[in-house]
Formats: C-alpha cells, sequence, structure tokens
C-alpha cells in the first residue's frame, strides 16, 4: 500500500530491557518533561485584559456603516438577507420623508434591521453582497449573554456613531 | 543570625513555661494550658499552610500543564483558596438519609486529629518542637497509620458504593505500603541508632544522611518518596478517590465543612510525610555541612535552621506534587504488585545493606 504521509512510525515490540524494566528511568524523564513546562510560554492568556492577535481577516460583530455626513447607507435592498445563508438577517423598508435627508442617504432605509447572532455563523457574505458598503464585519468578538434575545441585535446596536455628532461633543 | 532565631523560640517556651508555673500553683493545670496553646498555635501554623498548600499545588498543577493558574482572586490569585473555603463553610453539610450518621460525622475529625498528632514531633529549628519523644520516629509511622481508619469510617458509614470501594482499596493500600516506608525509616534509625528527631538532625552535622549514606540512603529516599505519595492517597497512588472510577472515592458524599475537613487532612499529611523526609534524608534545620570544612559550614550557619527546614520540606512537597501531575494512575493489581514484588523486597534488601555500612562504618 502506497504511504500517505512520511510520519508513519514501526512501533518497537522487542521485549523491554533491564532499564525500561525498572521504570525509574522512564519515570525521570517524565518528571524532567513536566518540570520543563513551569518554564516554557504559557499555552493559555489571561483573557480580558489580554487578547490573542486576530487575523487580518477575522470577521466578528456586523456593524452598519453611515456615510461622511452620517446618514445611513443602508437601502434596505435585502440582499444581505438573501445572500445569507443562516437566515439571520430581517429587515423592513421604509420609504424617506422630506426633511430626513440628513439621517438617511437614498429615498428607501430600513425601518427594521435585526441580525439573530445565535443564527449568524460570521460567514461574511452580507458584507460581500452589499451594494452600498452599508455592512461590515469588524474585529469584535459577540460578547456573551444570558437571554437569547439579547443576542438578537437591533438596527441602533449595530449602527456605529454619528461621526459629525461626535465631532461637534 | 540563626541562634538568635533558634534561641528566641526556646527562650519564648521556656518564659512562657516559668511565666505559667508562677501564676498557676497547680502543675497539671500549667501542663494542660501549655498543651492548650501548643495546640492553637498549631492549628494557627496549620490553617494558613493548608491555605498556601492548596494555592500551591494549583499553581504548580496550571504550571506544570502550560497554563497560568488562578489569578483573579487577590493579588496573583492568592486568596482563591480563601474563596474557596468561604464557599465551603457556605455550604450545607449533608448527612445522607441510610448513612451511619454518627461515624459519618466522625470521621472526618477523626481523620484531621490524627493527621494533626503526627505534627507533635517535628523539628522545625533548634529546640523548637512541639514534643522530643524519644520514639519520634515510631511515633509518626504509627500515627499515620491510624489515618486508614478515618477513611475506613468514611467509606463504611456512608453507604455508598463508590465510598466502600475507595475505602477498601485506600486499607488495603496504607496497610501495604506503611512496611516500605517503616523500613525506609528504619535505615535511618540503624544510621543515627536514635529514634528521637533531634539525635537524628544532631547526626547529620557534619553532612545529610542522602550525601553521607550515599548510595542505600539514595535507595530507602526514593523508596521512602514513592511508598509515602501512596500512604497519602495522592496521585499517581490515588486509587481512594480515582474520580474517574469511584466519583470522589471515600468522600463521595461528603460536602461542606466536613469535606473541607478530609481536604485539610490531605494537605496536612503532604506536609508532615514531606517534613519526616527533609528530618530523616536532608537533615532538617541542619545547613548543609560538607565534613570539615570550617569556612563553607559558617556561611551556611547564617541561613536561619527554620529556613533551612521549611525550604527542604517545600521541595520535597513540590517533588511529590510534581508526581501528581506527572504520572498517569496505576491499577489495583499494579499497586500491589509494585508494593509486594519490588519495594519490598528492595528496602529489605536495602535494610541489610544499610546496617552493614553503620556496623563497618562504611558511610561517610
Amino acid at each position: 500500500m502506497e504511504k500517505l504521509t512520511n510520519r508513519s512510525v514501526q512501533i518497537n515490540r522487542s521485549p523491554m530491557n533491564f532499564m525500561e524494566k525498572a521504570y525509574l528511568p522512564a519515570l525521570a524523564k517524565g518528571l524532567t518533561i513536566t518540570l520543563g513546562h513551569i518554564f516554557k510560554k504559557k499555552a493559555t492568556v489571561s483573557y480580558p485584559e489580554e487578547k490573542r492577535p486576530f487575523s487580518p481577516v477575522f470577521r466578528g460583530l456586523h456593524i452598519l456603516n453611515r456615510d461622511e455626513q452620517g446618514a445611513e447607507r443602508c437601502t434596505a435592498c435585502g440582499l444581505c438577507a438573501l445572500a445569507c445563508p443562516a437566515e439571520a438577517i430581517t429587515m423592513e423598508a421604509a420609504e424617506r420623508k422630506p426633511g430626513e435627508e440628513h439621517l438617511y442617504r437614498e429615498e428607501k432605509y430600513a425601518a427594521k434591521y435585526e441580525i439573530n447572532m445565535l443564527r449568524c455563523i460570521f460567514c461574511g457574505y452580507c458584507e460581500e453582497a452589499c451594494p452600498k458598503d452599508a455592512i461590515y464585519l469588524t474585529e469584535t468578538v459577540m460578547p456573551s449573554n444570558y437571554t437569547r434575545e439579547s443576542f438578537i441585535y437591533k438596527k441602533e446596536d449595530l449602527l456605529i456613531p454619528d461621526p459629525k455628532k461626535k465631532e461637534s461633543k | 543570625m540563626s541562634l538568635f532565631l533558634e534561641i528566641s523560640f526556646s527562650a519564648m517556651a521556656n518564659g512562657l513555661h516559668n511565666w505559667l508555673a508562677g501564676s498557676i500553683s497547680n502543675a497539671t493545670l500549667v501542663s494542660v494550658t501549655e498543651m492548650a496553646i501548643a495546640g492553637v498555635s498549631l492549628l494557627l501554623f496549620l490553617v494558613p499552610l493548608c491555605f498556601f498548600l492548596g494555592y500551591m499545588e494549583r499553581k504548580v498543577a496550571a504550571f506544570m500543564q502550560i497554563r497560568l493558574g488562578p489569578n483573579r482572586v487577590g493579588p496573583k490569585g492568592t486568596l482563591q483558596i480563601v474563596a474557596d473555603t468561604v464557599k465551603l463553610l457556605f455550604k450545607e453539610g449533608l448527612t445522607p438519609n441510610a448513612s451511619d450518621k454518627f461515624l459519618f460525622n466522625l470521621a472526618p475529625i477523626i481523620v484531621v486529629v490524627t493527621s494533626m498528632l503526627a505534627m507533635a514531633p517535628i523539628a522545625f529549628a533548634k529546640n523548637f518542637q512541639i514534643w522530643d519523644i524519644n520514639i519520634g520516629v515510631l511515633y509518626v509511622s504509627a500515627i499515620s497509620s491510624l489515618a486508614v481508619i478515618g477513611i475506613l469510617m468514611a467509606g463504611w458509614s456512608s453507604y455508598n458504593k463508590y465510598s466502600l470501594l475507595g475505602a477498601m482499596r485506600s486499607g488495603a493500600q496504607i496497610v501495604s505500603y506503611e512496611l516500605s516506608v517503616g523500613l525506609s525509616l528504619i535505615s535511618i534509625v540503624i544510621l543515627t541508632g536514635s529514634l528521637r528527631m533531634s539525635d537524628i538532625v544532631a547526626s547529620q552535622a557534619d553532612g545529610w544522611w542522602i550525601i553521607k549514606g550515599h548510595i542505600p540512603v539514595i535507595i530507602s529516599f526514593v523508596i521512602f518518596l514513592i511508598a509515602s505519595t501512596a500512604e497519602i492517597n495522592r496521585a499517581p497512588f490515588d486509587l481512594a478517590e480515582a474520580e474517574q472510577e469511584l466519583t470522589a472515592g471515600f468522600h463521595t458524599e461528603y460536602s461542606g465543612m466536613k469535606f473541607a475537613m478530609f481536604l485539610l487532612a490531605e494537605y496536612i499529611n503532604l506536609f508532615i510525610v514531606s517534613a519526616i523526609a527533609a528530618t530523616l534524608f536532608l537533615g532538617g534545620w541542619m545547613p548543609f555541612h560538607l565534613g570539615n570544612w570550617s569556612f563553607f559550614n559558617n556561611v551556611m550557619d547564617y541561613i536561619p535552621g527554620s529556613l533551612w527546614f521549611m525550604g527542604k520540606t517545600f521541595l520535597i512537597i513540590f517533588i511529590i506534587m510534581q508526581f501528581r501531575w506527572t504520572f498517569p494512575r496505576l491499577r489495583v493489581d499494579q499497586l500491589l504488585t509494585l508494593e509486594w514484588k519490588y519495594l519490598l523486597p528492595i528496602s529489605m534488601v536495602n535494610v541489610i545493606i544499610v546496617t552493614m555500612m553503620a556496623i563497618f562504618g562504611w558511610h561517610l
């Protein structure tokens, strides 16, 4: 049979010699291994204070983007919901009234926009599907919570803060 | 420096004795008061010690497994054990309905009391000893074998198959491994010619027995480490509480403070075994002396004896803890094979060799 890897090793089944039967050398070897572990770099980190660096393509929690004037970019076209393999996104569209131009970038906007984070698989297809650059996946890890309801993120949870309001502060 | 510490300990004891004898006329009352003071101070020493050993065990376990270990409660996690104790204090101490209630409640007390009794002849520093009895080594080995009664009681009275199995295993284990412990202790007693702890320490003024007695004493030291690890039911010999097979063995049914007592006893036993090993093989509070090198010996004398004793004891505690996180548990038959087929014959032959060594003066 053809070998899959060159890592396979033939097990030595010859009877143990005296040194192996005495066990003490093997026990001493084990002790040196565990003693060496003390000085090794620890495999764990103290999590909330210290975080492991993520890969640059890491996909975390979603945000809904605004444009430079602070108007929401999302037009509730539904392409993200369509692209979502887990069917985690729901939205309701509404029409922009006169006088709301500073709030919404185009004539249609999402009155309701929800992502169920328990369904979401963080694949990032919504980000790819969005024609308006409205939804992005950040590097934030989803925080844990106690209730199922708290994992349904509303539009208010997802929208980034208004850049203009921040400047005025 | 060392002289100052050692004198102050014995001076304190003598001063206390004189003051008590002066103020209380009845001699019996004086010794009872002194015993009470010794008991309270022992408790005040043992409880923080067990807190520290619990913390140390968790940290050592973590480091052996390349983890960080407890680091939330208190600075560097030092108060973790205090938090655990408070949790145990607030837990309900359940007594199972079907159990033998008197024995069930008595067992943890017996286990703790027997382990505390064995503290009596341990020499912490020069003249700093609760009871310098002339059969010190015999006393310790006799008392430490009493612990099996408490464990058997706990397992029997719990009315639980796992408890009973654990207790029976522990009984078989302690009774068999006592032989090797005793024989390895005897080799030092033969070399010293005394069972008194202070004599044993004094005999190591020109070098510890593990150096003076070379190969036979090293063999009995290794046998003592293995057999005493088995005697205090610690991994890799923790068959009495093998959690994968017996849930928790003899203390399955215990909760709250009664469970904490077993934990306390386990750590006191760990300390006693290490202290005995340190006293008999590594010279107790005696500083590291080499023959007649007076300059080197004088430099070593500047380190107080109590520090030497604690350092050696904690070195052995660390080694026994390392055993726990390195070796897999033995099967019951392997456990008994190891004792009866290997350790016991080896230690018997070793005792003969040590006796010849003592007679012909082959030691350094």
